[in-house]
């Protein structure tokens, strides 16, 4: 009883960053109709950022998270800018293959610089952990579900509550429609991968903190943040969030009770087992109007 | 004379090892020509039937370790207690029940794609080729896991009373690729240029006009998956039987975007793209070795792949045909259509 | 509505009885009832939204009506999927591009042919005579089919490199590959110029002394009236006048339809 408490725990936490890497991609995934491959290296991004920044440069630790998320708003931009916008006519085959060429060549770049060895980040956090009844959550872990929520939040509200919000959902309903009404969407298109991009840097670091980093931590990023995005269905926040705790769920439950090594496995088996009897995801919202 | 050409490119390489002294270099064609196999196969359903499958390598890994397995014999235990033990069996068998159960495995993801499409047919394809991983990762009773399958016997073939040949060299195992590239190149060759080529290219142009034209979509996708996957656990297999050790590092989804590159740099949709694009980038490590950590390799690879993209979308192939004015392609078409000789003058 | 004067012998071959088609809460058709008979050209025409792209959909299975039966040759259409009303011999053409873009001209008949050949995957992969012999007998059917339609001289083009009315004219050729015993247009001549659309009413001549009849959806009245023995007027859904030209030309419903519109068709183009 205790472990399944301490599953679910764990689960809230992971959950939470998971929520963040899907709402991140689900805005670009919905709004772009981008198979975004180097989703995951931004979430890598993010994590060797704060390495960078806090145990390489000395900076504060939260100084260095927020840095984190301003430099993968900007990655994303950038990466928008140089590669899909003269991409915009192409095919999907050839959008998605620039994406994973982007995505070699960031990770190996951090591969080449750092190494292949895991690398810490120290945080300003009690080593020893709280304890809760008979549940143990360490100080970090609770400072990385609340940070999380944090973010989900301001995202919600940014979405729903901004002009600029209104825009990018203008374009997800239809592109055309947005468009004569007035609305930029080249612009819209930059703003939404950098701010999907910034998500997944967020989820990046913040997990960093938690786990050790690697260069090929970004690869099963990306297919977590495609499990997600299928169940909880094209450009629905909510949708993501509760999708990051259901893989969450999934891979406590899996690691928990069938064996550890299979834990990873879930996403994937959930993406297949998902798709085969909702081809089009679960939550699957009517996607275009007209 | 263009007829020639190819004949000519096959005396060249099958040369190879009647000069070439050198154990490294010759190891990077025989791993090359496996991997210009595997990209041949992708390209059947990348480049001619238009399926986005990224999952290509769990073929790849499935055709070699159930070639391996067969190979080696195996003692598992499954669910409620139920034992399977496997005597080894000859490689050859090996092989051939590598290509048939990675032939099964396209099959069911030939079914599949019509039940999901586009970017999510391309997720489910990389899951799966995940799962395969993993499976083979943790399942390690029968796969040995990350300790990976040693000692797998080379293929040996012969006759009782004539003798027998073990393709343990790497002069055999050069050949037995070279042949197996060439079998699998006359393959898709026909396949392409027939009735059944015709059908698989409509799919993937204008799959509505094409139903409406009466092609069985599902047929012919399903049909270029299976003999896709098969080429591509046979080579798979060959894989195996030349390292003798098989780990589940085959089955990496890097592999995957290698044969990708590959393809795609080469071009897609072509017969010579999977082999101008193998040849590229299986020696490029070769050469850049000396003076290029791998990780650099990896970020000019990735950055090559994007210029080509940017500005060869087709790839190189078409690019050269183009610039030298010919096709390798529709030739067929052209020498027996009577109109072409008309054509010369009215253009 | 005024009734047709049956100035054809020939047995029928379409029938549309009583078609209506509904969707939610707007009428298409109301009560459509025509009969087309083997060997007719046959054209219906009428104002923008009469429900002529509708009762196309309609016959060649794209659409189900929602009262009504459509027959051919006396086989029930309603409930038929569309490559099965194409193998009872009724092929459409579409009016917008109907072609595989990046296959050429020639690749593009031979695709269309499909249904002809006969080949296994075996005979393929060991290249058997058999094999060959198809390949053969398509390739000159594709010539052949080329010819017919008139643009041979670009079988090795592109189909996507065409100007736009040899597109549609290719779109036919494809169609003619299905061995149709009834082919259906729509707008088949929309978007062309003059010069196009004179050869394209002489593909139509060619095309009906094959045996082929023909029911076509146009806007073009000086093509129409130069190829049809009949015509079918629509307006809101139903037929307001039917007929051959002579008789439609100086029909005052008919006028009073299209002018009600607002807009004179365009003549000519």
């Amino acid at each position: 009883m205790v472990e399944f408490g301490q599953h679910i725990i764990n689960m809230l936490i992971l959950g939470s960053t998971y929520a963040l890497l899907g709402i991140g991609l689900t805005l670009i995934f919905g709004i772009m109709r981008i198979v975004n491959f180097a989703h995951g290296e931004l979430y890598a991004f993010g994590a060797y950022f704060v390495y960078l920044a806090s145990m390489m440069l000395g900076i504060n630790f939260f100084i260095a998270l927020l840095l984190a998320i301003v430099a993968g708003c900007l990655m994303g931009a950038l990466i928008e800018v140089t590669l899909l916008r003269p991409m915009r006519d192409a095919d999907i085959d050839t959008t998605m293959l620039v994406m994973i060429g982007a995505m070699i060549i960031m990770q190996n770049t951090e591969q080449f610089i750092w190494g292949g060895v895991g690398k810490s980040v120290n945080t300003p956090f009690p080593q020893a952990p709280l304890q809760v009844g008979p549940f143990f959550v360490s100080w970090l872990s609770l400072f990385v579900f609340f940070a999380a929520l944090a973010l989900i939040g301001a995202t919600y509200l940014l979405i729903n509550r901004t002009k600029l919000g209104k825009a990018m959902r203008a374009t997800f309903q239809d592109r055309d429609t947005a468009s004569l009404m007035g609305v930029n969407v080249q612009a819209i298109y930059m703003a939404t991968f950098a701010i999907g991009s910034a998500l997944a840097a967020a989820a990046g670091a913040l997990l960093g903190a938690v786990y050790v980093i690697t260069p090929q931590m970004g690869n099963l990023a990306a297919l977590k943040s495609f499990a997600i995005v299928i169940l909880g269905g094209l450009g629905s926040i909510g949708g993501a969030t509760i999708g990051g705790f259901i893989l969450a769920l999934a891979e406590e439950m899996g690691a928990g009770y069938v064996s550890s090594g299979y834990r990873d496995a879930m996403g994937f088996l959930i993406i297949i087992a998902v798709l085969l009897f909702r081809p089009t995801g679960l939550f699957a919202r009517k996607e275009r109007i007209g | 004379m263009k007829r020639l050409f190819p004949w000519a490119v096959l005396l060249v390489f099958a040369s190879v090892p009647l000069w070439l002294n050198d154990p490294y270099l010759l190891n990077a064609f025989i791993t090359t020509g496996v991997f210009i196999i595997a990209a041949m196969s992708l390209n059947l359903l990348l480049g001619y039937t238009g399926q986005l499958s990224l999952g290509h390598v769990a073929f790849f890994g499935i055709g070699a370790y159930t070639s391996a397995l067969v190979s080696l014999g195996f003692d598992v235990e499954l669910l409620f207690g139920i034992r399977v033990v496997h005597e080894p069996w000859p490689v050859w068998s090996g092989f051939i029940i590598g290509t048939l159960v990675a032939g099964l495995f396209g099959y069911l993801v030939g079914k599949l794609s019509f039940r999901v499409r586009d970017a999510y047919f391309v997720i489910v394809s990389i899951s799966f080729a995940e799962v395969t991983r993993l499976v083979a990762l943790n399942w390690v009773e029968l796969t040995q896991g990350p300790l990976a399958l040693t000692s797998i016997p080379p293929l040996t073939l012969g006759l009782p009373g004539i003798g027998y040949f073990d393709f343990y060299s790497k002069q055999s195992n050069y050949y037995l690729v070279l042949g197996v590239l060439v079998i699998s190149y006359v393959i898709i060759s026909r396949l392409v240029k027939s009735r059944i080529g015709r059908a698989m290219v409509a799919l993937k142009e204008n799959e509505s006009l094409a139903v409406s034209v009466g092609i069985d979509v599902t047929r012919y996708l399903v049909l270029a998956a299976v003999i896709s996957a098969g080429m591509a656990g046979a080579a798979g297999s060959l894989y195996a039987h030349y390292l003798k050790i098989i780990d589940p590092d085959v089955f990496l989804f890097l592999y995957t975007i290698t044969m990708v590159i590959m393809v795609v740099t080469g071009g897609k949709g072509t017969l010579a793209g999977p082999i101008v694009g193998g040849l590229i980038f299986g020696f490029i490590p070769v050469i850049a070795r000396s003076f290029a950590a791998p990780e650099i390799q990896w970020i000019l690879y990735g950055a090559f792949m994007i210029l080509i993209l940017f500005v060869l979308p087709q790839g190189i192939v078409p690019a050269i045909e183009k610039w030298f004015g010919v096709s390798t392609e529709a030739d067929d078409a052209r020498q027996t259509t009577p109109a072409s000789a008309k054509t010369q003058d009215a253009s | 509505m005024t009734s047709s004067s049956q100035t054809s012998t020939q047995p029928v071959v379409l029938t549309l009885e009583h078609i209506a088609v509904h969707f939610g809460g707007l009428v298409a058709i109301s009560d459509l009832n025509f009969v087309v008979h083997e060997g007719e050209v046959v054209s219906l025409i009428g104002p923008n939204g009469a429900g002529k792209t509708t009762a196309f959909n309609v016959v060649t299975g794209f659409m189900r009506p929602t009262k009504g039966e459509v027959r051919y040759k006396g086989t029930l259409l309603n409930n038929l999927k569309p490559h099965q009303v194409a193998e009872l011999g009724l092929v459409r053409t579409f009016q917008r591009t109907s072609v595989f873009q990046n296959v050429s001209v020639f690749d593009n008949v031979m695709i269309g042919l499909h249904r002809r050949g006969r080949s296994h995957l075996w005979d393929t992969l060991l290249a058997l005579p058999r094999e060959r012999q198809s390949e053969r007998e398509l390739r000159d059917k594709a010539r052949e089919i080329l010819d017919t339609v008139g643009i041979e001289r670009r079988a090795n083009e592109l189909a996507g490199a065409l100007p736009y009315g040899d597109q549609r004219l290719l779109g036919v050729a494809m169609a003619l590959a299905a061995e149709p015993s009834m082919l259906l247009l729509d707008e088949p001549v929309s978007g062309m110029n003059p010069t196009e659309t004179m050869r394209f009413m002489e593909l139509l001549t060619r095309v009906r002394s094959l045996g082929v009849t023909i029911l076509l959806v146009e806007h073009d009245m000086p093509m129409v009236m130069g190829v049809s023995d009949r015509i079918v007027v629509l307006n809101y859904g139903r037929i307001i006048a039917e007929g051959p030209p002579a008789a439609i030309q100086g029909n005052p419903e008919v006028i009073k339809a299209y002018l009600g519109q607002g807009a004179k068709r365009r003549a000519g183009h």
